[in-house]
């Protein structure tokens, strides 16, 4: 396949989204506003009322009723999509498992902001981190160019019939969401067939026939019934089935539109930035690692084996890829944005160090609670942290495994 | 909009169910027969979504279903805007021609917790917007399925397990909210209320709601022998009395303009029709309480207001002067 001619707009990350959204032949839009999320509903609300889409955008009111909304349009066959931040996300929580659980395969952007209180509208994770074992699969994006082609793939991911699940896109509160970017958008058509038309899996109903799974009068089934003890184990395990499936369709559904677009983000799961010979690694996701890339190279300048890992699909939790990335390294920094308060470190640091106990590679493994409530992270901190893990090989000891940087101590 | 549809005995008895027989409804369960009612007056395809609740969790429990036709149940609190979700999609796939082109109704049913308390933000939304479905509020005046704790929707004095006839407060103090008024306040095309007594008027009233070009509530009362302590028989005598004594009028709301029902409409001209409470509360062991001399008084209190609402919703009727 050849790759498509593109034109190159000035997008900011929620633009970039809204795009991809107008493109996609979605159906329905369900969404409330929320900052720093809003400009992707006012751009969509832009695209209804000029007739640039043929989408039912509803202006619900609350994210709980934007999900709901969603839930429901997708069970009758709809291809949707909503979009929130922070506390709305939190709202939705009840939701995201009752989407995850009836197999609707919703597409939303989560624009990360940080959770109350105290209030504040700027980055961190926590938003999406508490929401990781819900079932939806989670695609975090570096820059606004990923966001634009990461919204696209998510149809494509959602909607395989083997997967059939939710996922969210998280793209950093202001640093990519209101920050312009050049962004190349692949031409509508090209977009339009690469999405395609929605997918049904095909299930034997209570009436004994095979039939599309969604509400549809001519094949009535039954959705979200009572499920006790008898049967709910079940189907649990087979959602999970469905997301151990998606690092594969990821991965597929990556590298076809990297034929089409040209652009590639690691493996679709995980990004190796000079990993191959690295001695100390940090491990992040997010807008920060373009961050971290700059300082790689700089200390690889200076002759310092410097790598990162960014992992871009955190759910599913491409496990075998991370396990293979870090496995020359010898001290790995594992960055996170949100707090497991009472915990021992935040959620990635818990990942990273819990696989690689089965590993048989035993590197240094310390966390970096970092950014929180949109605290800047210049190259000096990352800096302190390469340093940090160049001191751990030198004195082959950790002082502390988990730490806070950049605030006052 | 009105239906001229009129149903008799034989259609009714002659309209394939919807909602099947072998659900775990209790014995003289009010709502199983106000849904049962309500899904004959279905015209045509139709997708039904439930909040949780009672006939939620009796009309279905894997690999079991009572429903023969598409159903979703998500949540508790958002069943409205469950409603809104199916009606978008209905409409935009059949604009692009990904289902079959004919029109296919949207039935939402919720109770009472689900509609006067955890639903009614949702709710208040959909009708806002201008959703084209019929909501059908069952309301058996408590959280029956959880075990008979009080609602907004429970009316004053009847003991629940969140608020019991104790030593010192006789059941619940708080006074039934008037969920139907709120949606006519909204300013929606159609609301009425009905009562499973009268069948007709009620399968009458879930036609019209269905036929209505955008939003409709239909308020159905639905006793409930578990939590109003009743016999599983009188059912339908206090689905009865409970409108010969004005506590539940039935009346219809069409663009904002109030109308009484017949039986209602009887009582208005002719006052005398009209039956004390007492009668009703008695037969109901939620209110047994009140029939001591230390709470006897609360007897009173619920003649007083169910006069002073009979007495607005006459003057909504313009019917003030022959009450």
């Amino acid at each position: 396949m050849e790759v498509a001619k593109q034109k190159v707009l000035a997008l900011n990350g929620d633009e970039a989204v809204a795009y991809a959204v107008k493109q996609s032949d979605v159906d329905v839009v369900s969404a409330y506003p929320i900052t720093p999320q809003t400009i992707i509903v006012e751009r969509f609300s832009e695209y209804v009322a000029n007739g640039e889409v043929d989408t039912e955008f509803i202006c619900v009111e609350s994210e709980h009723s934007a999900l709901s909304a969603c839930l429901t349009a997708s069970a009758t066959g709809a291809r949707v999509f909503t979009a929130t931040a922070s506390a709305g996300l939190a709202l939705m929580h009840e939701i995201l498992y009752v989407t995850s659980g009836c197999r609707a395969p919703v597409v939303m952007a989560v624009v990360n902001r940080a959770l109350s209180a105290p209030i504040n509208i700027h980055c961190d994770h926590s938003d999406s981190m508490v929401e990781r074992d819900c079932s939806w699969i989670q695609l975090y994006a570096e820059n606004s160019q990923e966001v634009y082609d990461s919204i696209i793939q998510a149809f494509r991911i959602a909607e395989n019939p083997e997967i059939s699940l939710p996922v969210m896109v998280g793209l950093d509160g202001f640093s990519l969401s209101h920050t312009l970017e050049n962004v190349q958008v692949l031409p509508d058509d090209v977009v339009r067939k690469f999405v395609g038309t929605r997918q049904f899996p095909f299930i034997k109903g209570h009436e004994g026939k095979t039939v599309p799974f969604k509400l549809d009068p001519e094949n009535p089934l039954s959705m979200g019934p009572l499920d006790l003890y008898d049967y709910y184990f079940e189907h649990k395990r087979q959602q999970e089935e469905a997301m151990q499936k998606a690092p594969k369709v990821i991965q597929q559904v990556h590298d076809e539109y990297a034929q089409t677009s040209g652009r590639r983000y690691g493996n679709g799961l995980i990004e190796r930035y000079n990993l191959e010979d690295a001695e100390i690694a940090a491990v992040c996701l997010g807008s920060t690692a373009g961050t971290v890339k700059t300082v790689v190279d700089e200390l690889r300048a200076e002759g310092v084996k410097a790598g990162l890992l960014r992992i871009r699909t955190f759910r599913p939790l491409p496990v075998e890829e991370i396990i293979k990335a870090l496995e020359n390294v010898k001290a790995v920094a594992v960055m996170d944005r949100s707090l497991s308060f009472g915990g021992y470190g935040g959620a990635v640091f818990h990942e990273i160090r819990h696989i690689l106990y089965d590993a048989h590679i035993h590197p240094y493994v310390v966390n970096y609670i970092y950014g929180l409530g949109g605290r800047d992270t210049p190259r000096n901190l990352i800096h302190k942290i390469y340093q940090d893990l160049q001191k751990i090989l030198q004195t082959r000891r950790v002082e502390k495994p988990v730490k806070f940087i950049g605030l006052r101590e | 909009m009105t239906s001229e549809y009129e149903f008799t005995a034989k259609d009714i008895v002659e309209k394939p169910e919807i909602l099947m027989s072998g659900h775990r409804a209790c014995a003289g369960c009010g709502p199983a027969t106000a849904l049962r009612l309500v899904l004959k007056a279905v015209r045509g395809p139709t997708i039904i979504t439930h909040a949780t609740g009672c006939m939620e969790v009796v009309s279905t429990i894997y690999p079991y279903t009572a429903w023969k036709v598409p159903w979703i149940h998500t949540a508790f609190e958002n069943v409205a805007a469950n409603a809104s979700g199916i009606e978008a999609a209905l409409k935009v796939l059949r604009r692009k021609g990904r289902i079959k082109d004919e029109h296919v109704d949207v039935i939402a049913f919720a109770g009472d917790g689900g509609t006067f308390d955890i639903g009614i933000q949702a709710l208040s939304g959909a009708v806002e917007r201008g959703h084209d479905f019929l909501y059908v509020l069952y309301d058996n005046e408590a959280y029956m399925n959880t075990g008979i704790q009080r609602s907004g929707g429970t009316p004053h004095g009847a003991a629940t397990t969140t608020s019991p006839a104790g030593s010192v407060i006789p059941g619940k103090p708080e006074y039934k909210k008037p969920i139907a008024d709120i949606m006519v306040a909204h300013g929606m095309p159609y609301v009425a209320t009905a009562s499973p007594y009268y069948w007709k008027d009620l399968i009458t009233k879930a036609r019209k709601g269905i036929e209505v070009d955008g939003p409709a509530f239909l308020h159905v009362i639905a006793p409930c022998p578990r939590g109003w302590r009743y016999d599983t028989d009188k059912t339908i005598e206090i689905s009865r009395l409970v409108v010969e004594n004005c506590i539940f009028p039935l009346w219809e709301a069409i663009d904002g303009e109030y109308q009484l029902t017949e039986p209602s409409q009887a009582i208005a001209l002719n006052p005398q029709k009209k039956k004390p409470v007492r009668e009703y509360l008695q037969m109901q062991g939620r209110f047994r309480h009140l029939f001591t001399p230390k709470f006897e008084k609360v007897i009173d209190e619920i003649q007083r207001i169910t006069d002073k609402r009979w007495q607005r919703l006459l003057k909504k009727c313009e019917m003030a002067q022959t009450a």
